[in-house]
């Protein structure tokens, strides 16, 4: 009996050296400026040249600024490291999608939208949610730069096997409730170390209704429950995404419905929820873990951690979230920087303005997302709704590019990490789903879709 | 890289929990090209206050505490896969953390960086926090051949598993 994610690891096993450390194949390496230069620079040290670079396709996004593009980038290290990593792909040869180029956007949502992401396959990256991948039925997790120089050098990496957890999903999600909802309640439910050492795979009837982008937000939050990754079978719906992309027109339904874990006994540890039981759900605290439903109570606990944390968020014990004004709405990122979740956002506020006090910025996963968006007329709906649209990129999930959110002001933001200073010095963060945020838009404040 | 063998030192104690790679070096300090430097920035937001000046309680910037191992609470180094995290500690002067658990990723990095990321029992974590915050002074042995953990004063001492494959490794070689 073996899982999904078992059958393609031993696939790609080359080594076992101990009982902590595996050497596996790299089917396809995805990198970025801020994690791969001083990589670049172990191999131009040694001399040593990349392996594959016909595997190895490189983007700019975590430090891009988000607007004028097309114009030369003031800050000057930003501007460094974006030569840098030119310099290293030219030299390389290695595929460059970088700033204004119509491939160009975040690299979990690219690699996707190009269909360079594929069933079965091993995916790495310099950044942790690359466990996005993992939606289509792939072993995708995030490595060290040390490992990005190994993958670069060797097409291969050390790394240790986890062991594998099922998150088993049944029932339908009720009206306005995302599959972002589903996973902040479930890393609320589980806690953010829960998955530490193993790798997930999702399954059951909801998972199963999902759309591929809705999929992708599942498993691109897995890793903040601690796990390497998570992933969920290919299936006819991961088919039907596959088959219109540039790069994966070769792949036939019969290898996406091929691959799936033996059954539930197979599994080290499973864990199942019931999608009824998710409501709108936002986070309270600094780290994903810490969830509610937007019309629950916040409850201390008695940890130098928590009471930290709630500081620093300016919550008290007994409050509750639905209610409380902000003063940004952040849509976008990997999680949620996709069309579909524009679109569910615009749904929202159509013949609706933001609230006055609140600026709301809305950033493309990608060039490709932000094309949709204008084919789709959603860019006038936005527009006359007061939201600022800008260019693609990671912008104020990391807060590295100019873009971010003012010590203690409250931004409802559909990104993955609500971490102290993530979105900015002494930033707040709450967590939430594109609907919920355009929700909070509209009114200012933290308000119940329902 | 230096193989280390034994570590006798006093702890820094930061003793958080989930302490994630974004309060170790936060992303805006990550526009370097080299690994050098990032030690300046080693846990910046809670070393300094909005207008840049000391916050004198964090550990760090207490005279109180000093030593090459940092002491922190339990699944440390979670969140983003940013290997600065592991050089800002190093380059701190750090040369061992210490906690009940470490996420995957940090421990990787760490281990690639010769960093040595050590994971003991709450309960042994426990007894060298009591000893600690009684005496500042008190030096723990790290002893990576025998892999364990002496707290000196007490003679008390815990195994702790790094594969030797792992450890001092480089990453193209
Ligand atoms: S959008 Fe945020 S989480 Fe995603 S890759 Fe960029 S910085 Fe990382």
């Amino acid at each position: 009996m073996k899982t999904l994610f078992d059958k393609i690891w031993d696939k790609h096993l080359v080594e076992e050296i101990d009982d902590q450390t595996q050497v596996i194949s790299i089917d396809r390496h995805y990198i970025h400026e801020v994690t791969s230069p001083q990589a670049f620079n172990s191999l131009n040290e040694k001399g040593v040249a990349v392996m594959r670079p016909d595997l190895t396709t490189a983007t700019a996004d975590h430090n891009v600024p988000t607007q004028d593009q097309d114009k030369a980038i003031k800050n000057e290290l930003s501007r460094i490291q974006l030569e840098t990593l030119k310099k290293n792909c030219d030299q390389h040869g290695i595929e460059l999608y970088g700033l204004g180029h119509e491939n160009n956007g975040i690299v979990h949502v690219i690699g996707p939208e190009l269909g360079l992401t594929q069933p079965g396959m091993i995916i790495v990256c310099g950044d942790s949610h690359t466990s996005t991948h993992g939606a289509f039925g792939t072993v995708a997790f995030g490595i060290g730069t040390s490992q990005v120089a190994q993958v670069l050098a060797s097409q291969s990496v050390l790394t240790a096997k986890p062991k594998t957890l099922l998150i088993q999903v049944d029932g339908e999600l009720n009206q306005y409730i995302t599959s972002k909802d589903l996973i902040l309640h479930i890393i609320s439910r589980l806690g953010t170390g829960f998955g530490a050492g193993y790798f997930i795979e999702f399954a059951g009837s909801t998972i199963a209704n999902m759309s591929m982008e809705s999929r992708m937000t599942v498993c691109n939050m897995s890793i903040e429950m601690g796990a390497r990754g998570g992933l969920i079978a290919a299936d006819a719906v991961t088919y039907e995404y596959l088959k219109t992309k540039k790069f994966s027109q070769g792949v036939s339904l019969q290898q996406c419905e091929e691959m799936k874990s033996d059954g539930i006994e197979a599994f080290d540890k499973v864990v199942k929820f019931n999608a009824h039981d998710v409501r709108p759900t936002v986070t309270f605290g600094t780290n994903p873990g810490m969830g509610i439903g937007i019309e629950d109570q916040i409850v201390t606990q008695d940890n130098d951690t928590f009471t930290k944390s709630l500081e620093y968020m300016g919550l008290t014990d007994r409050l509750k979230l639905e209610g409380l004004p902000i003063q940004h709405v952040f849509i976008g990122s990997c999680t949620n920087g996709r069309f579909e979740d524009f679109e569910a956002v615009a749904a929202v506020i159509k013949g609706n303005k933001k609230a006055a006090h609140v600026r709301a910025l809305l950033v493309p996963g990608s060039n490709a997302v932000l094309k949709q968006i204008k084919s789709a007329g959603l860019k006038e709906v936005f527009e006359s709704a007061g939201f600022e649209i800008r260019q693609p990129g990671c912008s104020a999930c990391l807060a590295m590019n100019g873009d971010s959110i003012p010590a203690g002001e409250y931004c409802v933001s559909t990104s993955n990490r609500n971490f102290e200073g993530r979105q900015g010095a002494g930033a707040r963060t709450i967590l939430a789903s594109p609907i919920t945020a355009a929700f909070a838009a509209i009114n200012g404040k933290i308000t119940n879709p329902n | 890289m230096e193989k280390v063998t034994i570590i006798r030192s006093s702890v820094v104690p930061v003793l958080l929990d989930d302490i994630d790679t974004d309060q170790i070096i936060p992303a805006r300090f990550l526009k370097a090209t080299s690994r050098e430097g990032f030690g300046e920035n080693l846990f910046r937001d809670w070393r300094f206050n909005d207008s840049g000046e000391s916050e004198i309680k964090f550990p760090l910037n207490d005279k109180k505490w000093s030593g090459e191992i940092l002491l922190a609470g339990e699944n440390f180094g979670c969140g983003s896969s940013r290997e600065h995290a592991a050089w800002a500690i190093k380059d701190y002067g750090f040369k061992a953390v210490i906690s009940s658990h470490f996420a995957d990723i940090f421990k990787g990095n760490a281990l690639n960086n010769g960093l040595l990321p050590i994971e003991l029992s709450k309960a042994f974590i426990e007894d060298i926090k009591e000893e600690v915050l009684l005496n500042p002074e008190t030096k723990l042995e790290i002893n990576l051949e025998q892999q364990e953990v002496i707290l000196r004063v007490s003679g008390e001492r815990e195994k702790f598993v790094i594969s030797p494959y792992n450890s001092g490794n480089s990453d193209v070689d």
